[in-house]
């Protein structure tokens, strides 16, 4: 790891003004940064230690939203009666990653800024577009098993990693920053970016803003949800697919529904297709097949993730049939 | 200074604690560890495991894999288990922290390392500090009741022998016996 000095603050505007230092990071759970920076993928300067803001809790607000701090545990929000009623997807989700050690460490706000696993991403010996713009992807001619097959360009088809993510994906959450230019919102869907030609810009959060919370809109129907991984390993694994998957039944007909993919995409990946598909059908087998077929349609496969296409249909599959059951519909 | 050679001229050396605000580039920090302080000349990038194993000498927490990939790391900081290969020692002033040395009471076995002995649920012996202060770190907790949810909670502690099963064991048998552990 390269030096560095280390600021402790505690109050938003001592925060604010460490992070002027435009060398300088915010670290809570140092889950990931530590890991680059002992990889030379992350150098900063300066290590802000922002865990002793007051931005841990969770909270029912008064339009029935849960507002998540962003220095929330990961282990914290995982087991938080509120989350485990209202939102089983995002509890199981997050229990799918990383272990538990790290998810007692790991904060909300540090998950969503959480960077790919692509070997060539880190090892600073390789090219890689996303770390050293303009010289090149080896991942695109080399070893890809473990990348996207959505949302990818010419420059760039790294996966994003985060499980909890894509259940906030599916959520519509919405991520509270604050900066010295104000505060402001921004839809989960909007704050990660696709690599397109600039794979280095990988979300919205200007340097010196902060994460502070992450609402979840009332969604009464989340209830019913659940979240399948899908990985080499039967535990501590990252996700060759995942899906995050919600359905509102009402007489045999899917009235609503929600799912997100993991582990196939550039970004925390919105399934709107098979929503489009499951929503007013019949909740049956062939409607579930033709949901999760729809979500692959504009998949670019590599060498050697072709599989992920298959994999992740009937991941899709597999998901909405365990929520239809959930409800006692037995597709 | 040479901090090369005595990191313990305690009494020439002024502790600081850090103040918030002001950047801190290497100083002596304060420590607690099993219930001792110590006092520790570090740079900020020096990381728990690193202070533990190399600057105090506690040298049952093992470095496996240094990328909290394997748990060999794991301890407990105020009762909660944590990799300290992805943290740094200046982070955790002012926190109870507990390494595998702190487990027992004298020559009286903490009920989990009984248990690993008993039932056999180590070989070459590597990650089993790591197993132990993550499994008492899991009975805190409280989650786990049945040997699957055993297995997944431990899911962050590999062992290259092969000793799960033996582990699983001992940890079922010590889940009826363990005392809250800060």
């Amino acid at each position: 790891m390269n030096p560095f000095s280390y600021v402790l603050v505690t109050e938003m505007g001592m925060a604010a003004s460490a992070i002027a230092n435009p060398t300088a990071k915010f670290i809570a759970g140092g889950t990931n940064l530590l890991d680059l920076m002992k990889e030379g993928v992350e150098t900063p300067q300066q290590l802000v230690d922002i865990n002793h803001l007051p931005l841990e809790r969770v909270e029912v607000q008064a339009d029935g939203a849960v507002r998540i701090g962003a220095l929330a545990k990961n282990s914290d929000v995982a087991y938080h009666p509120v989350i485990q009623e209202r939102y089983p997807m995002l509890s199981q989700a997050i229990l799918a990653g990383a272990s538990a050690q790290l998810r007692n460490m790991a904060t909300v706000g540090g998950n969503l800024m959480q960077r790919t696993r692509c070997y060539y991403f880190n090892d600073t010996v390789s090219p890689c577009n996303k770390r050293v713009p303009g010289s090149g992807c080896p991942a695109i001619p080399g070893y890809n098993r473990i990348h996207a097959i959505l949302g990818t360009s010419e420059e760039c088809i790294a996966t994003h990693p985060s499980d909890m993510c894509i259940a906030l994906v599916a959520l519509d959450a919405v991520v509270h920053t604050q900066g010295p230019n104000g505060d402001r919102t921004i839809p989960i869907g909007d704050f990660h970016l696709l690599p397109g030609n600039t794979p280095h810009l990988e979300t919205l959060l200007e340097h010196e803003e902060m994460i502070v919370a992450v609402d979840i809109p009332p969604l009464p129907f989340a209830t019913q949800s659940h979240y399948l991984k899908v990985r080499d390993r039967t535990s501590y694994a990252f996700a060759l697919v995942s899906v995050a998957a919600a359905l509102e039944i009402k007489d045999s007909i899917i009235t609503n529904a929600r799912v997100a993919l993991g582990g196939v995409a550039t970004k925390p990946w919105r399934a709107s297709a098979a929503e489009s598909v499951l929503i007013g059908a019949a909740v049956t087998e062939e409607t579930f097949r033709t949901a999760a077929s729809a979500s692959v349609r504009d998949a670019r496969p590599q060498q050697y993730n072709q599989f992920k296409i298959e994999l992740a249909q009937r991941t899709i599959v597999r998901a909405l049939k365990q929520v239809a059951a959930m409800q006692g519909e037995v597709v | 200074m040479d901090i090369g050679k005595n990191q313990h001229m305690i009494s020439e050396i002024k502790v600081t604690s850090l103040t918030p605000g002001i950047p801190f580039y290497g100083d002596p920090i304060t420590l607690r560890v099993n219930g001792t302080e110590h006092t520790v000349y570090i740079e900020p990038r020096v990381t728990l495991l690193d202070a533990l194993r190399e600057r105090l000498g506690l040298t049952g927490t093992k470095k496996g894999c240094n990328h909290g990939q394997c748990g060999a790391c794991t301890v407990l900081v105020n009762g909660q288990r944590i990799n300290s290969c992805l943290t740094l020692a200046v982070m955790h002033i002012k926190q109870e922290i507990t390494t595998i040395e702190g487990l027992a009471k004298g020559n009286e076995l903490h009920p989990l390392q009984a248990a690993f002995i008993k039932h056999d649920a180590f070989q070459c012996g590597y990650c089993t500090s790591g197993q132990i202060c993550s499994a008492v770190g899991m009975l805190n907790e409280g989650h786990a009741t049945t040997d699957a949810q055993v297995q997944e909670l431990m899911s962050g502690n590999l062992c290259r022998c092969g000793a799960y099963p033996n582990i699983v064991a001992a940890i079922q048998e010590a889940r009826e016996q363990t005392r809250p552990c800060v």
